[in-house]
């Protein structure tokens, strides 16, 4: 694991999915995927390691074939709480540039 | 109009320290420089295009990084944000990078049809669709531009490391201080409520201190042990973990002061809340946490941290009033 051991986080909630019909096995989610979450064989994508999704939504926005859909967004609590107060979209404060948050 | 080709003053030692400043939320906050297009060095019409954010700091690293080449780099207007983070909220997106290629006449400057981005850049720019639009085909790079030099050397073509996003202790650590002054304003509060409370009773400076430190050891379990020790610490859940640690600290604190099982009561409540809730923002400055993740925790943890938090409280005050 590029991370690390002990740098995963919860299983089973990433909101990953494949359309393995669509995809033509280009491999663009494969050279953007920064957590390794993919694999091609026999020209097709394959979704190696669900629980390494971070749904930074790289993989989907850059599917030339949009076989790929996730629910993108940061995964950082400030901004989820702020959301719920809010009642806007989940935004980490790092529009102010403090290096900290989903950005560093 | 074509925009003219802009040039940059090398970047000097206080630009470093203003830039480590800026990331710690200290000094002037947006760090910026003027987007347009960029020659390094002396580019011909065969240098490569690298494309950045208009933060300073993303800025001077593809420079440091590139010294000594021939190249152009395209900077968009990101509103003085890093590259990942304008990203996520599509400044850094398809739409700036299609005008700019168009307003800097790319298309005239360079024979090849080419554009270099950070990988990161991903999450906010759609490559086929600029290539549709610009006809400038997006290849990206590897995620830390100090791999740029090697990409570049291997014809464009990254090493699956140099694909993956890390979170090394020196990150984690450049992050904590960070976490822990934010911490210290909602610390700042408490320290005058109970200023107030213990000096408005006839209490000693000392009363004082005897009541904040173990809240600050929390806030310092939760901001800086967690994220050093990330790895190490039990549990995948970072509330989990902030709890846990805040636990150790609750049990330190009532081994070292021991003052009746209220005190302790409430010292074991509140003090691991703290450290939770601490923990958990750090989900923010990871690299790896995804939304719907943090989401399972809030809802999972969220009413627990703020009752135990708040029991912890109440048996710390009753013990204040009783004494
Ligand atoms: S980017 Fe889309 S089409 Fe290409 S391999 Fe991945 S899933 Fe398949
Ligand atoms: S959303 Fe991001 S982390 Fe998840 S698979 Fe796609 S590119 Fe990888």
């Amino acid at each position: 694991m590029s991370l690390g051991p002990g740098l995963r986080y919860l299983p089973a909630v990433a909101s990953l999915k494949l359309d393995i019909e669509a995809c033509t096995g280009c491999g663009t989610c494969v050279e953007v995927c920064p957590h390794a979450v993919f694999d091609i064989s026999d020209r097709k994508a394959s979704i190696k390691d669900l629980d390494a999704c971070m749904e930074c939504g790289a993989c989907s926005r850059n599917c030339p074939a949009r076989a790929l859909a996730v629910s993108a967004g940061v995964g950082c609590a400030q901004a989820i709480f702020n959301s719920m107060l809010t009642g806007g979209p989940p935004d980490c404060g790092c529009g102010s540039d403090q290096g900290s948050s989903c950005c560093s | 109009m074509i925009e003219p080709v802009l040039t940059a003053p090398p970047p000097t030692g206080w630009d470093a320290l203003r830039g480590v400043l800026s990331r710690w939320g200290l000094g002037r906050n947006r760090y910026r420089v003027k987007p347009g297009l960029y020659g390094l060095g002396s580019p011909g019409p065969d240098a490569p295009v690298l494309v950045t954010a208009n933060y300073k700091l993303s800025f001077d690293a593809v420079r440091r990084a590139m010294a000594g080449r021939d190249l152009w780099l395209l900077v968009l207007d990101t509103v003085g944000i890093n590259v990942w983070c304008a990203a996520g909220k599509g400044t850094f997106g398809t739409d700036e990078l299609v005008i700019r290629v168009r307003s800097v006449g790319l298309g005239d400057k360079v024979r090849h049809r080419v554009l270099i981005l950070p990988q990161l850049g991903a999450v906010g720019v759609a490559g086929f669709e600029v290539a549709k639009r610009t006809g400038f085909k997006v290849v990206y790079g590897p995620v830390r531009v100090e791999a740029l030099p090697a990409f570049l050397d291997r014809g464009m073509k990254a090493l699956p490391e140099m694909r993956r996003v890390a979170f090394p202790l020196s990150e984690r650590l450049m992050l904590a201080p960070l976490e822990f002054l934010q911490a210290l304003r909602y610390f700042a509060v408490f320290l005058g409520l109970a200023a107030v409370w213990t000096l408005g009773r006839g209490g000693s400076a000392s009363d004082l201190a005897s009541a904040a430190w173990p809240l600050l050891g929390s806030v310092v379990a939760g901001t800086v042990v967690v994220p050093g020790l990330l790895p190490w610490v039990p549990f995948r859940s970072f509330a989990l973990k902030g709890w846990l640690v805040g636990l150790a600290w609750a049990g330190f604190v009532c081994w070292a002061k021991p003052a009746g099982l209220r005190m302790a009561g409430g010292q074991l409540l509140l003090l691991p809340a703290v450290s939770a809730f601490l923990a958990l923002n750090f989900t923010g400055a990871s690299t790896f946490t995804s939304q719907n993740g943090v989401n399972r925790e809030i809802g999972l943890f969220a009413r627990p941290m703020a009752a135990s938090a708040l029991a912890g409280a109440v048996l710390l005050i009753l013990h204040g009033v009783r004494r």
